[in-house]
């Protein structure tokens, strides 16, 4: 693990599905994440994915790469392009640095619209697997 | 321009929000749990074993869900939260989005866990305007507890806007007819400017009053403008906007030939090519169905 390092991209297909059970299995009811109708009500095109489930997806992104042993210890995003059912994300993420076992990964996920998400990941790996 | 900040009353108001609690001693509605987890992992498709079996821990970027209110929201919500967002929607801005969620760990949720939460508001934005439409950014900073000890903070940013689809164009305001100005606007009306003149001391006066100013005579006739004036003054309208005006737009203090001022536009130029002493010339522009106005344009000379 060092500076510079790249994960590999993921793609997560953006199914109306994902959407829907991700905001409920993150216990967020808000209509723009399940109702389409009212979604347009309020002026965007479809149900668009909340932030709770692109968290929870930035940070699997990151423990999928290092394994179960690491630790999420930061989990910093910003949200841009919404992800509306039927597009792909592609998360991609490169090391920006490192500090004995603990690594700050930037992870950048774009869709069709643009970039969706941006962020910082702070993780911790145990001492056997930092140093390679 | 600086200005801008100058003239929002709401948001001056809401910066008040700033450092009051948005929920004190709030109660995670479920103790940190395996069904819940697994609901989670299986929406997310996240495998990670660390998740399951006997010393399972919660996925860390599920901290949020642990606080939510769900369907049936929290009890005892702190009141300056709801007050803020109640202004909000008052002045328009009925729609929200998240943007930011900022998560620190300090140490995994296990099943059994009884997450407490403390979220204070930290910051309320200037207002902004986004692609979305324009609004405030509120960010809150939570702390999660478990018996009394901090596990994690969560700092979220919303966006609570007034959705960008714009109303249909509100139309210019009326003019205000009444006995006294009346034959000003009969005047309009035929596309002529009327000047009132005082009977008794031939004084022209603009606008239009029931008395003179020189001599107090009560009687007066009318004369005709010729239309050719200069600017004598101005100012360029930027903000606050009102929703019949597209800002930035001249509003002159325009001198006609005759010798008296009246307030109008200056159209056809660029609102920053308006100067003090610009010839300009009377034309009647009909804004809608029934609303015609004498404004001015610059004129070469
Ligand atoms: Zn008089």
């Amino acid at each position: 693990m060092r500076a510079g390092d790249r994960l590999p991209p993921l793609e997560i297909p953006v199914t109306r599905t994902l959407i829907v059970a991700g905001a409920i299995a993150s216990r967020d009811y808000q209509d723009v994440h399940h109702d389409p109708e009212l979604a347009r009500q309020k002026g965007t095109p479809d149900i668009f994915m909340n932030i709770l489930t692109t968290n929870g997806l930035v940070g699997r992104y990151v423990t999928d790469h290092f394994g179960p042993t690491a630790v999420l210890r930061k989990v910093s995003i910003r949200l841009g392009a919404p992800n509306h059912p039927g597009d792909t994300m592609v998360l991609t993420g490169s090391v920006e640095a490192t500090d004995g076992g603990t690594a700050v990964v930037r992870v950048t996920g774009t869709n069709g619209l643009g970039t969706h998400v941006t962020g910082t990941v702070t993780v911790t790996l145990p001492a056997e697997e930092a140093t390679p | 321009m600086s200005g801008d900040q100058a003239y929002d009353e709401l948001g001056a108001r809401l910066k008040e929000f700033e450092g009051r609690p948005a929920a004190v001693a709030g109660v995670g509605k479920d103790p940190v749990n395996t069904a819940m987890i697994r609901h989670w992992c299986e929406a997310l498709g996240d495998t990670n074993p660390a998740y399951t079996g006997p010393d399972a821990v919660a996925p860390p970027t599920m901290l949020q869900a642990w606080t939510m209110g769900g369907l049936t929201g929290h009890r005892g919500r702190a009141g300056a939260y709801d007050e803020l967002l109640g202004l909000l929607d008052a002045s328009g801005c009925t729609s929200v989005v998240a943007t930011d969620c900022e998560q620190e760990y300090l140490r995994p949720l296990r099943p059994g866990d009884e997450v407490t939460f403390h979220t204070v508001i930290e910051e309320v934005s200037a207002r902004k305007a986004t692609r979305l439409g324009t609004g405030y950014f509120v960010t809150t900073r939570m702390e999660v507890r478990v018996d009394g000890e901090p596990v994690g903070t969560h700092r979220f940013r919303v966006l609570k806007y007034a959705p960008a689809p714009r109303a249909p164009r509100t139309p210019r305001p009326r003019p205000v007819v009444n006995r006294d100005n009346a034959g000003f606007w009969r005047g309009v009306a035929e596309h002529r400017l009327l000047i009132q003149r005082c009977t008794a001391c031939g004084t022209l006066r603009h606008p239009w009053l029931p008395g003179c100013n020189s001599c107090g005579g009560p009687d007066w006739d009318t004369v005709e403008a010729s239309g050719e004036g200069t600017v004598h003054s101005y100012v360029v309208m930027h903000h606050p906007p009102f929703p019949a005006f597209d800002p930035p737009y001249a509003v002159a203090l325009i001198e006609l030939a005759e010798g008296v001022r009246m307030v109008s536009n200056v159209v056809g130029v660029p609102y920053d090519k308006v100067r003090i002493g610009l010839p300009v010339r009377l034309v009647f522009r009909r804004y809608d169905e029934e609303l015609t106005l004498p404004v001015f344009e610059a004129v070469n000379r």
